[in-house]
């Protein structure tokens, strides 16, 4: 018995040891790089976590079709690893470690939501290895000084704030003061909406708006009825939404049911929930920030248009009625890794860390150029409406494609 | 069990711990987390397995502790609201000597808070007998991580990133991979003792018929309350290492993560065999290989794999590893039942 | 808070919305309710998978909707469909905990859970999905009250089943042996029942029920794999609260505890909604543990 109890502790004590220290694949196999990823594929953030995916895959597919990046003469393929964190900061933390220290992966690739990237930034800063992360768009992300941090895409306080212009642009065009738009906000208590917030109170401070509702929506909501009652109450001018894809298809549902009417509704992370598919004309003239839209004129060598790479999206994936942003961006993380490598004529990843900072080149999602603090400089936000089921540009005026209905309709079924 | 046993079985754990992070530098982050997972099910079996009450909610004193430490550990050197409001606007110059001195006083501090806490809590929870008590407490940690999402103060639901460690990365790891190590023993060392006192005697009472050992003249719910109060004391400590190497508390998964860590408690040492010293231990060791054995080979069924492990454990394995061994071999463990099979 | 309350005085048509609202999805409550106090009551079984059972039957009313079949008739659908499943988890597990102490119930139920909401996760996807019923929206005082038909709809649904399952144990031979076994269980296996079986289809039954309510959540309200859980909760508060075998009692907390949570979420802000259910649980138990002393007492 005792020499089974000692040999049961050590056999599990080597258990361990063998069931995780699988034989670590180096960070260059052979002709291919690998990229590490830990996203969510389970979880509250996996819808987007797949979006993700796929945006990471056919960038991938794409260079290496492409013949792959060249590197000091040599020629390699990408490849990225993935591991699942299940929208937990917790497990990302531990799964980069884990990719870091035993896979031997050294150039990363960021997980979806500010949540979990704050969890996985510190770890890069740590090993010192660079991600470029495209799904994290938090503002506390790029004030700590993480020299190996860099997103592609706007930061979040830039989410809402365009509506909150164009609220006192149409405000002041009908004769108004800027200041008497009156604001309603309901924002999902997580680090990321709370950022958008952050965003949208400072803009208001700029017109002197104020606030008449400002609610924060539990994380697992599943009702936002009683707000949206106090919308209907209070009558504001603008009501503004921030929730990921559970908020976005909750709120579309309840505003329906409800009849909530406010001449202008901006909600994010519309096109990720699917809103125009799943509620018809219930959406009509709902505002929906993007990082990015087919119709832009953005180009680059890899993919050609933003409408190339919305096609071939469309045709490589099935079941997109529209690419999401957090696809495209995605993919363009990719890019940017393509393209540093072959500056950088080096695996090291400190003179690739190198590169990446000096990034400066155009792909079909817009520019992208990082500032000291690593976020991307070159690109804004634009704002979309939802006009008869589709998604069409109408802020800023420089992107705009159509004008924007003011006041919303609500639709009487 | 004499003590050339525990010299087999102690020695061989002991010079893995020490070694592990050497031998294995890659694990180095998991086998920390197992060390966890193993304080883990001891504090679970404190109340579960020695003293009858079923808790869902433990991890509760889990986010209290990372709570009250990185409150303590932030007040050093910022006012603490303004340093959550900023949501880390505000970037803080702290010297290497700020940050130990915080760290060394918020590990402290949260167990000592996380134990209060208990001990305040006990007169309105241990009224809850059986179910009651398991939904009330489950109720408990749920509702906490729900409130401290409210509370502006320590960043709502924005969480707070917690200051940086001062040292190179290798030297952070080893750190906290060194600390959880050293709470991990101390709870276990300290558990021993305690169950070889009185206080262990009665609270075996308590489990075995509570009515009685009332007539006996055992203050039960001023036991309870200790028992409880010195498993989340171990608790809090748990949840302060934890917070800072994670690097960011927030409420609902990494300081209050009720259906993850709150759960493997009780699972864990069910499967090791509750009621036993050396159960928790083994359970937790198996079970955090299983764990870790899924998410790499079985990603996205992962859930439903430990589900199933929990639901088979339950119904057929109840008495767990250690229970099983006992029946086998009673003799080995030269024991009358009621006694706690642990090292004697 | 106080402006909140505030609104209420000064325009009181949004109480009634909000009661209104409260009132409709309460009734789904009661429903899952019900059939938690029927498990509870009859085999002791403390069934914490209740919520994913619930999510479920939503799954079948929205997949229905998705393959053109109007969700309604994803009603008497899930109602069998998880009937078959209560069966089959009784066969594999619950016989097995019935006789255990109570906590493994919970424990195993608690598996369950996490194996059912993560089986829903991969068969359906994470996001929040809602079955479209198509019917209009009424309103009157110019929009400021609105009443979705499938709700009015739903509620009255909720009402026929809960009279139907009442009449089914007052007058059929089953509902008799399952009130019998309730009572005494070993005296019902000497007059010739078999418990086994009354344990089994009072297990099928519960699953039914919530599945049916959980398709009426689909269409009137949003599921999602993992909102199980709060859904189980409710359950709980619910029961615990009226105590079993008390059906208008049961019917009575879950109304009460939709219109709370409505008019919680309108007054003190909606990120409170979840707290102020996990929250009630905690006062309900410390409440009967009031009573609970007071009878001790009263009898030393």
């Amino acid at each position: 018995m005792k020499a089974r109890l000692t040999t049961a502790v050590l056999a599990s004590a080597f258990a361990l040891g063998v069931t995780l220290a699988t034989p670590a694949s180096a960070k260059v196999e052979g002709d291919t790089i690998v990229l590490g990823s830990a996203i969510s594929f389970t979880g509250k953030y996996s819808t987007n976590g797949i979006h993700a995916k796929n945006g990471y895959e056919l960038g991938v597919k794409k260079v290496n079709e492409m013949g792959g990046v060249k590197v000091g003469g040599k020629t390699y393929k990408l490849r990225v690893e993935y591991y699942d964190d299940e929208s937990t900061p917790l497990r990302t933390a531990q799964l980069l470690e884990r990719l870091i220290s035993q896979d031997g992966v050294k150039y990363f690739l960021g997980p979806y939501s500010s949540a979990t990237t704050t969890a996985a930034a510190p770890i890069v800063e740590k090993y010192k290895v660079p991600m470029v992360e495209a799904e994290g768009a938090s503002r506390s992300l790029f004030n700590k000084g993480y020299k190996y941090l860099f997103a592609v895409l706007s930061t979040s306080e830039q989410y809402l704030a365009s509506s909150i212009a164009l609220a006192a642009e149409i405000a002041e065009k009908n004769g108004k003061k800027a200041s008497d738009v009156k604001v309603a906000m309901a924002f999902e208590n997580d680090p990321f909406s709370l950022d958008v917030r952050a965003g949208v109170l400072e803009d208001m401070k700029k017109f002197g708006m104020k606030a008449v509702i400002d609610d924060k929506m539990p994380r697992d909501l599943n009702d936002i009825s009683a707000t949206l009652t106090k919308v209907k109450a209070l009558k504001p001018d603008l009501l503004l939404l921030s929730g990921h894809s559970k908020g976005a298809a909750t709120g579309a549902r309840q505003i329906k049911e409800l009849r909530v009417d406010v001449p202008m509704i901006a909600m994010t992370h519309c096109e990720a929930a699917k809103v125009t598919t799943n509620f018809g004309d219930a959406v009509n003239d709902f505002l929906c920030p993007t990082q990015w839209a087919e119709t832009l004129s953005y180009k680059d060598k890899w993919f050609g248009s933003a409408a190339d790479y919305d096609k071939l999206f469309k045709a490589t994936y099935e079941g997109y009625k529209n690419v999401p942003y957090q696809s495209a961006q995605a993919t363009a993380a990719v890019l940017v890794w393509a393209d540093a490598f072959s500056r950088a004529s080096s695996l090291d990843p400190e003179k690739v860390r190198d590169a990446i900072a000096a990034t400066d080149m155009q792909t079909f999602y817009g520019g992208v150029k990082f500032s000291e603090a690593g976020n991307n400089i070159a690109k804004p936000m634009v704002l979309r409406q939802i006009q008869n089921g589709s998604y069409n540009v109408v802020a800023p005026s420089k992107w705009a494609s159509h004008p924007v209905n003011w006041p919303r309709k609500a639709p009487m079924n | 069990m004499n003590s050339n046993f525990s010299l087999k079985i102690h020695l061989p754990l002991l010079v893995f711990g020490l070694a592990a992070p050497f031998v294995f530098p890659g694990l180095q982050y998991q086998i920390a987390t197992l060390w966890v997972m193993v304080l883990f099910a001891l504090t679970w079996d404190v109340m579960g397995g020695q003293m009858g009450y079923n808790s869902l909610g433990n991890i509760f004193f889990f986010g209290v502790g990372m709570y009250a430490s990185a409150v303590i550990q932030i007040a050093q050197f910022a006012d603490v609201g303004a340093f959550t409001a900023a949501r880390g606007a505000i970037v803080v110059e702290y010297t290497d000597a700020q940050y130990y001195q915080g760290l060394v006083l918020g590990i402290l501090a949260s167990g000592f808070v996380a134990a209060a806490t208990a001990f305040a809590l006990g007169w309105t929870v241990f009224g809850l007998r059986g179910p009651y008590f398991a939904i009330g407490t489950l109720g408990m940690a749920l509702a906490a991580g729900e409130l401290m999402g409210t509370w502006e103060w320590v960043g709502g639901g924005g969480g707070i990133g917690m200051p940086v460690f001062p040292g190179s990365a290798q030297a952070k790891g080893l750190t906290f991979y060194f600390l959880t190590f050293a709470a991990a023993i101390l709870t276990f060392v300290t558990l021993q003792w305690v169950y070889k006192t009185r206080f262990g005697l009665a609270i075996n009472a308590i489990r075995d018929d509570e009515e009685k050992a009332e007539a006996m003249g055992i203050h039960t719910l001023r036991y309870k309350s200790v028992a409880w109060a010195i498993s989340a004391f171990f608790l809090g400590i748990s949840g302060a290492l934890f917070g800072n190497i994670v690097g960011f508390v927030e409420p609902l998964e990494v300081a209050f993560p009720t259906v993850t860590f709150g759960i493997f408690m009780v699972a864990m040492t069910l499967l090791g065999g509750k009621g036993t010293l050396w159960g928790p231990v083994l359970g937790a060791i198996l079970f955090h290989v299983i764990k870790e054995a899924t998410w790499t080979y079985f990603l996205g069924w992962q859930w439903v794999a430990l589900g199933m492990l929990i639901i088979i454990n339950v119904v057929f394995f109840q008495q767990g590893i250690m229970g099983w061994l006992m029946e086998k071999y009673p003799e080995k463990f030269g024991i009358i039942v009621e006694d706690k099979g642990g090292s004697k | 808070m106080w402006d909140n309350i505030m609104v209420l005085v000064a325009a009181p048509v949004f109480s009634v919305q909000l009661v209104l609202d409260g009132l409709f999805i309460g009734a789904t409550f009661a429903l899952a309710a019900y059939g938690l106090a029927l498990v509870w009551g009859v085999m002791n079984v403390k069934n914490l998978a209740q919520g994913d059972f619930v999510i479920a039957g939503g799954y079948i009313a929205w997949w229905l909707g998705k393959q053109g079949i109007h969700p309604l008739w994803g009603l008497p659908a899930a109602i069998i469909i998880m009937f078959a499943f209560g069966w089959f988890i009784y066969v594999t597990i619950i016989r097995r905990v019935i006789d255990k102490d109570l906590f493994t119930s919970l424990l195993a139920t608690f598996g369950l859970a996490i194996v059912m909401a993560q089986g829903l996760n991969l068969m359906f996807g994470p996001e929040v999905q809602t079955a479209e019923s198509d019917f209009a929206i009424r309103s009157m005082w110019d929009n400021n009250l609105t009443i979705a038909e499938i709700k009015v709809l739903a509620f009255v649904l909720c009402g026929i089943l809960a009279v139907m399952v009442v009449l089914f144990m007052k007058r059929s031979r089953m509902g008799q042996a399952i009130r019998a076994t309730a009572q005494d269980a070993r005296a019902a296996r000497v007059m010739g029942i078999d418990t086994d079986k009354v344990y089994a289809f009072t297990y099928s039954l519960n699953a039914a029920i919530c599945g049916a309510a959980g398709a009426m959540i689909s269409m009137i309200w949003v599921i999602q794999p993992f909102y199980g859980i709060s859904h189980s909760i409710r359950s709980f508060v619910i029961v615990t609260a009226a105590g079993f075998g008390n059906l208008p009692g049961v019917i009575m907390a879950g109304l009460g505890l939709g219109v709370v949570e409505n008019l919680g979420g309108f007054v003190f802000g909606a990120e409170f909604q979840q707290a102020i259910v996990v929250g009630l649980l905690l006062v309900v138990l410390v409440w009967r543990q009031i009573q609970q002393r007071k009878l001790r007492q009263v009898v030393s």
